[in-house]
């Protein structure tokens, strides 16, 4: 599978390419549209219906059908580091592979934000998310605290959109439009997280995760606890555990998810 | 001639050891970094309120399974003026409970200063420690923010939004997690003028 890093510069072109078509695809959700040719109210979240014909470029147009995976920090930058030399960085990289592989299980093509060591930006990470149609967003995480054994999902903090004469979505902003969906889509990976780690929260918690605002689509944040474990093997057990749970919490999230353009399904 | 080379030395003798003296002590005060200066100098212009002692809630770790953070009450001096009183909670803050395990920010990181517009916005201005010493992670970070945020909101009414500056500068992250860029919520109510209520005596 090939994977598209992108410049700043042209992510953002390609953003500006993208909005109309990802405003509409939230309203269509917003509104639970049941067919193409049902008009949604545009003026709510300032674009046209018109330009929501953007075709899409593969795979099973109007459904989600793709999972962007974050595996968190590379390169230079270890992310949270324990007394043990457990590196988030690299734990990360080894739960993406069996995430990916239970998201694959599901029937979802999977996208990986880095495939070794690179570091991409904050804004190169979102740029490949935001280059998707019927994406959603999973970045993986490893904290310095909380109890050992137990994962947390995290969704953005609400985030304020001045509508402006563009009517775009700003890059700045790109996830306010996706909010609820993430949230959503949050609540069902960790109730299936809570399942199958003890002492994990029952519901998504909110937090200003830097990764998640610049990116356009149903975005989580899932952090397990922790770097800190004496011995690495107790987190590398919790691994088919997270990709279960991520798998089967975006499998139940699908149906939600209907892109604009193509017949939606009432949930 | 002999005795003004005599003299010359002796005043040399004399001199010399002074002018090493001297140039340590300059030495000395070149290795200070900008940021102990900036701190000595925040410290120099902070308050000294002679006030009542006011019930002041400072919100450190919990450290229970409920709500992760929990509110303790101490009584301090607080100045009335609402850029004093923020430095002067927040510095108690960065100070820590007395079970170090409860911190929530780092024990090197010290306020550097505070600012509060017009509008509301608050601007905290923390020493690079504040990053770089804090335990990397969503739950970590955004605990620490909320310590900060919570206590203002108690103490500060006068505070709406908090941006959080590092070393002057406005950061992408706390630690490579939480979002710094934007400001964080601090108090959605109408700002009014704190009630100082004074602590009982005894």
């Amino acid at each position: 599978m090939q994977i598209a890093f992108l410049s700043w510069g042209a992510a953002r072109r390609l953003l500006a390419l993208a909005i109309p078509f990802i405003a509409c695809a939230t309203l269509s959700f917003a509104e639970r549209a049941s067919s193409s040719e049902q008009p949604v109210d545009a003026s709510a979240q300032g674009t046209s219906a018109s330009q929501a014909a953007i075709s899409l470029p593969s795979g099973q147009a109007g459904m989600l059908n793709v999972v962007v995976l974050d595996p968190a920090h590379g390169g230079v930058d270890y992310g949270a580091r324990g007394t043990e030399g457990v590196r988030e960085s690299e734990v990360v990289m080894e739960f993406a592979v069996q995430v990916r592989r239970a998201l694959e299980s599901q029937g979802f093509q999977v996208v990986q934000t880095r495939l070794g060591n690179e570091d991409p930006t904050f804004d190169e990470r979102s740029a490949v998310a935001n280059a998707q149609q019927g994406a959603v967003f999973v970045t993986l995480h490893v904290a310095s605290t909380g109890l050992p054994g137990t994962a947390r999902v995290y969704v953005n903090e609400d985030l304020a959109v001045e509508p402006d004469v563009t009517r775009l979505i700003p890059w700045e902003r790109a996830q306010a439009p996706f909010l609820s969906l993430s949230r959503k889509l949050g609540d069902l990976v960790q109730g299936q997280l809570a399942q199958r780690f003890k002492g994990s929260p029952g519901s998504e918690q909110s937090a200003a995760v830097r990764q998640l605002r610049t990116t356009a689509a149903p975005a989580i944040a899932v952090e397990i606890s922790s770097v800190t474990v004496e011995n690495r093997n107790d987190l590398d057990r919790m691994a088919p555990g997270v990709a279960d749970a991520i798998a089967k919490g975006v499998a139940a999230f699908k149906p939600s998810y209907v892109v604009a353009g193509t017949a939606g399904v009432k949930p | 001639m002999i005795i003004g080379l005599a003299f010359v030395v002796g005043a040399a003798a004399i001199y010399l050891p002074a002018l090493r003296r001297h140039v340590k002590r300059t030495a000395k005060l070149v290795q200070q970094t900008e940021e102990q200066a900036r701190r000595e100098l925040t410290q120099a212009l902070s308050p000294t309120p002679t006030g009542p002692r006011v019930k002041t809630k400072l919100f450190w770790a919990s450290g229970t399974e409920g709500p992760r953070l929990a509110a303790v009450t101490v009584e301090l001096p607080l100045a009335d003026d609402p850029v004093l009183r923020a430095k002067q909670v927040l510095n108690t803050l960065l100070a820590g409970p007395v079970d170090s395990d409860l911190r929530t920010l780092p024990p090197d990181a010290a306020l550097l200063e505070f600012y509060l517009l017009p509008d509301g916005t608050g601007i905290a201005d923390f020493s690079e420690a504040l990053g770089t010493s804090i335990p990397s992670g969503i739950d970590s970070e955004q605990l620490a923010v909320d310590s900060i945020t919570r206590t203002l909101e108690a103490n500060v009414p006068q505070v709406q939004r908090l941006k959080i500056l590092i070393h002057g500068q406005e950061v992408d992250t706390l630690a490579g997690h939480l979002d710094l860029t934007e400001t964080f919520v601090v108090n959605t109510k109408p700002a009014s003028a704190p009630a100082v209520k004074p602590a009982k005596a005894g």
